[in-house]
């Protein structure tokens, strides 16, 4: 019998792939382990192998086809003197994988989350005039702007697991050990709070790191040598130790990867005086700000996010390009409603801003971009404005950044409030792994939107 | 130091070669060398012992913990190094200043929490750091100082200098995971590290047999292929030797090396501490058999360099010293308030 040989999703966020190369041609017998195919993931090139005994049949995608969704038909391997004829008519469609019943509570569960869009327009900002842009994703954004510092500056280093010979986890760092050598690009052993420490150790000597984390739940481990070494010795040294270095990698939620890869570190960072705390959503305030993150002679903690690194953004073609750290952005202009929000959290405001706008909801949407120092200016600015906030975190509420900006606001702004400020997060639980309930965990524009109407006071009836 | 080495066989069946440990041989001094040594050792001592009585005083506040009976450590292996080395360790970190030729008054202004001080009084006992001296602190978190090490040492490397970084921590460090996480990548990256364990056998309260399964600290490389020498650390002699021996083969390129320095404290762990947990006996016997000044100023008068009248000059000189670093302490202003949000970043 033929067996149907369909795209598979090899990571967790992995919606579609490229056909890189046909590796067995029609009509060429196959075995189990052979690689028929490679397949360019949002990660890496990956090798697709077989299970089958037989004969490539048909081959339904071209090689070089782009974008294929996950799930597609891609080739049907026959059975070794299977008659050819059962493969006509057959075209490369996605075959959709039959979804688990449904259970009987509705209510909820009907949300339907909107998938990201691949590309997402630059928001406003003041670019001399003539700018040229490029579109690019927030990985290469950020693969650039380290390129960048490390082409101007012999002192900027990149450490950490996979990050050299691997490409990097997320392919973030892809191409710099080419560049760069291994003196300055540098696998380590998965040994957070060794390297994390002997970082801070290079950084005191006035090197440059930039220490990747495959992602900052494992920065857990090295957390007593970001907040006690590296954050405290330049005031306990009355101002003599500096301590320039670079934390990055992703964080918050990615999909599917359950509790203990699913957390938000922004406010605990955000907690410490001596650090600086950045989570960009932008491909353009990536670059800008990782490259103003490098140059700063502070410790950084740059909080990325795996979600995001596939989306497109225009980038300006600018010389050296960066972005102020401690500048929040309004990223969409509105009068009725401020959405404070960052990282992943910009496009849940964007969209419900989206959604709000039909229902005749004029909403501000800020991307605060820097976490510490919040600029709470802008956010003030804007409230004398519109008068009511919602803050959306992909994090958890309680002790939250959000909890920090509506208590800010009491001190600040609380005679320009019309409403109470409120904040939509993720719900208060570990995150779970099954896709309903992660679903329900997550905050998504459909919160942001009840919430706004809520604090407008037009409540749908 | 008081464990006896057991001689172990090796393949041909012959016993081993006996550890530096139980050497009673000190290599030869000049006696430059010698007075410079006791000169440096009472410093420190007398230091200490002015520290004690300024935090009995109400002077030098929360924790502060006393170098006294270690001094042989820090000296013998701050004589092997050169401009440009780096050297870090934990809280118990005044003589190592005083070691790295530090002003004792900007030591003593630092306990006391005066501008004058050395981290302009917001640091305090275990928090010290100079740049211009090579010393990297001063840290107050057990064992979180040694991955800093290496990274000093992986800045001498990244920069192609012949300069080492000297990284001590002691025998309660032993037992915290980042230590041996920075042994592997320092092996590893052959980084110009010295790991110097001063083992003074309690961390605060607990005995080393109390809380470590290997107790034989200079084996705790070993599966790291880090060869450790266990050395007398009560005697600044041996402990220069195995310095030199150690700081030879990481400036040439084939670092890191491990020193078990064996000693004793002979105060509390810090000021606070009752040590309850040691005989009155023990301590005594060490002061009076090992003391590492002693040993110094036995040999000096032996070899008929100075009389004992003229040691006691040389100890009046530096009790002076001390007190003119106290008096400079105690007449100097606190920080201004406005100090209070300086230093938390570094302004671009």
């Amino acid at each position: 019998m033929s067996v149907e040989i369909l795209l598979p999703a090899m990571s967790p966020t992995m919606t579609e792939g490229n056909i890189a190369k046909w590796t067995k041609r029609e009509g060429e017998k196959v075995s189990p382990g052979d690689v028929i195919a490679e397949i360019e993931t949002d990660k890496a090139i990956m090798e697709l192998e077989t299970d089958e005994d037989g004969v490539m049949g048909k081959i339904l995608v071209d090689e070089g086809a782009e974008g294929i969704a996950v799930g597609t038909l891609i080739a049907v391997i026959l059975e070794d003197g299977e008659n050819a004829s059962v493969l006509d008519g057959i075209t490369a469609s996605v075959v959709s994988v039959p979804s688990a019943p449904p259970l009987s509570i509705s209510a909820e569960q009907s949300d339907t989350n909107v998938t990201a869009p691949v590309t997402v327009s630059a928001p406003e900002a003041d670019f001399p005039e003539g700018t040229g842009f490029s579109n690019m994703t927030v990985r290469e954004a950020l693969r650039d702007a380290m390129a960048e510092e490390m082409r101007l500056d012999d002192s900027v280093f990149v450490m950490g697991e996979e990050v050299a010979e691997y490409q990097g986890a997320y392919k973030v760092t892809q191409g710099l050990l080419q560049e760069f050598g291994e003196e300055r690009v540098i696998d380590t052993p998965i040994t957070e709070h060794g390297f994390a420490g002997l970082g801070v150790g290079a950084a005191m000597a006035n090197l440059r790191p930039v220490v990747e984390f495959m992602t900052f739940n494992f920065a857990m481990q090295a957390i007593d040598q970001i907040v006690n070494s590296a954050a405290k010795t330049n005031y306990m040294s009355g101002g003599q130790i500096r301590c320039p270095i670079v934390f990055r990698g992703p964080n918050g939620a990615a999909a599917r990867v359950g509790a203990q890869h699913s957390q938000n570190y922004a406010s605990w960072y955000a907690h410490i005086p001596g650090l600086i705390v950045i989570a960009p959503y932008s491909a353009a305030d990536c670059k800008g700000l990782l490259k103003a993150a490098i140059k700063n002679p502070n410790p950084v903690i740059f909080l990325e996010n795996e979600i995001t690194y596939g989306y497109s953004f225009d980038v300006p073609d600018l010389d050296d390009y960066t972005v102020p750290i401690g500048k929040a952005s309004i990223v969409r202009k509105g009068s009725d409603v401020t959405l404070v929000a960052y990282s992943i959290g910009v496009k849940f405001a964007l969209d419900a801003a989206e959604k709000l706008a039909s229902d005749g909801i004029d909403a501000e949407v800020i991307d605060l971009r820097t976490i510490r120092p919040l600029d709470m200016e802008t956010i003030i600015e804007s409230v004398k404005k519109t008068n009511r906030v919602v803050c959306v975190e992909e994090g958890w509420a309680t002790c939250s950044v959000s909890s920090e900006i509506s208590a800010r606001l009491m001190e600040g702004a609380f005679d320009y409030l019309d409403a109470p400020v409120t904040r939509v997060t993720n719900e208060d639980v570990p995150m779970p792994y099954a896709a309903n309930l992660e679903k329900l965990a997550v905050v998504n524009d459909e919160r942001i939107v009840a919430a706004a109407k809520t604090v407008c006071y037009k409540e749908d009836k | 130091m008081t464990k006896k080495s057991v001689p172990r066989k090796t393949k041909s069946g012959k016993p081993a070669a006996r550890r530096k440990a139980v050497k009673k041989n000190t290599p030869t001094a000049t006696n430059d060398e010698l007075m410079e040594y006791y000169k440096g050792m009472l410093l420190m001592r007398r230091f200490e012992e002015k520290a004690g009585q300024m935090y009995g005083m109400g002077l030098i506040g929360g924790f502060c913990h006393l170098y006294i009976g270690q001094e042989a450590v820090v000296t013998g292996i701050q004589a092997t190094l050169k401009d440009g080395d780096s050297v870090l360790t934990s809280y118990r970190d005044h003589a190592h200043m005083l070691a790295c030729k530090i002003d004792p008054k900007l030591i003593l202004a630092e306990l006391t929490g005066r501008a004058t001080g050395i981290s302009k009084g917001k640091g305090g006992s275990m928090h010290m750091f100079s740049v211009e001296h090579g010393f990297y602190g001063g840290h107050g978190i057990v064992g979180a100082q040694v991955p800093i090490g290496a990274g000093l040492a992986f800045a001498h490397k990244y920069r192609k200098n012949d300069n080492v970084s000297v990284t001590y921590f002691g025998d309660g460090a032993v037992n915290q995971g980042q230590v041996y996480e920075s042994f592997n990548m320092a092996k590893l990256w052959n980084l110009p590290v010295i790991f110097v364990i001063e083992n003074n056998q309690y961390a605060m309260g607990t005995s080393i047999a109390r809380s470590s399964s290997e107790v034989e600290l200079f084996r705790r490389g070993e599966s790291f292929k880090i060869k450790g020498e266990s050395v007398d650390g009560m005697d600044v002699f041996a402990v220069r030797e195995a310095a030199e021996r150690a700081v030879a083969k990481c400036r040439a390129g084939d670092g890191p090396a491990l020193l078990e320095m064996k000693t004793y404290r002979y105060r509390g762990h810090s000021m606070s501490d009752p040590a309850k947990y040691r005989s009155k006996e023990e301590v005594s016997k060490m002061r009076a058999e090992f003391d590492p000044i002693d040993q110094v100023k036995k040999r000096i008068l032996d070899a008929n360099i100075l009389s004992e009248d003229d040691l006691k000059v040389i100890d009046k000189d530096i009790k002076a010293l001390v007190s003119e670093a106290a008096d400079f302490a105690q007449n100097s202003a606190e920080p201004h308030p406005s100090e209070l949000y300086t230093d938390v970043l570094v302004a671009e």
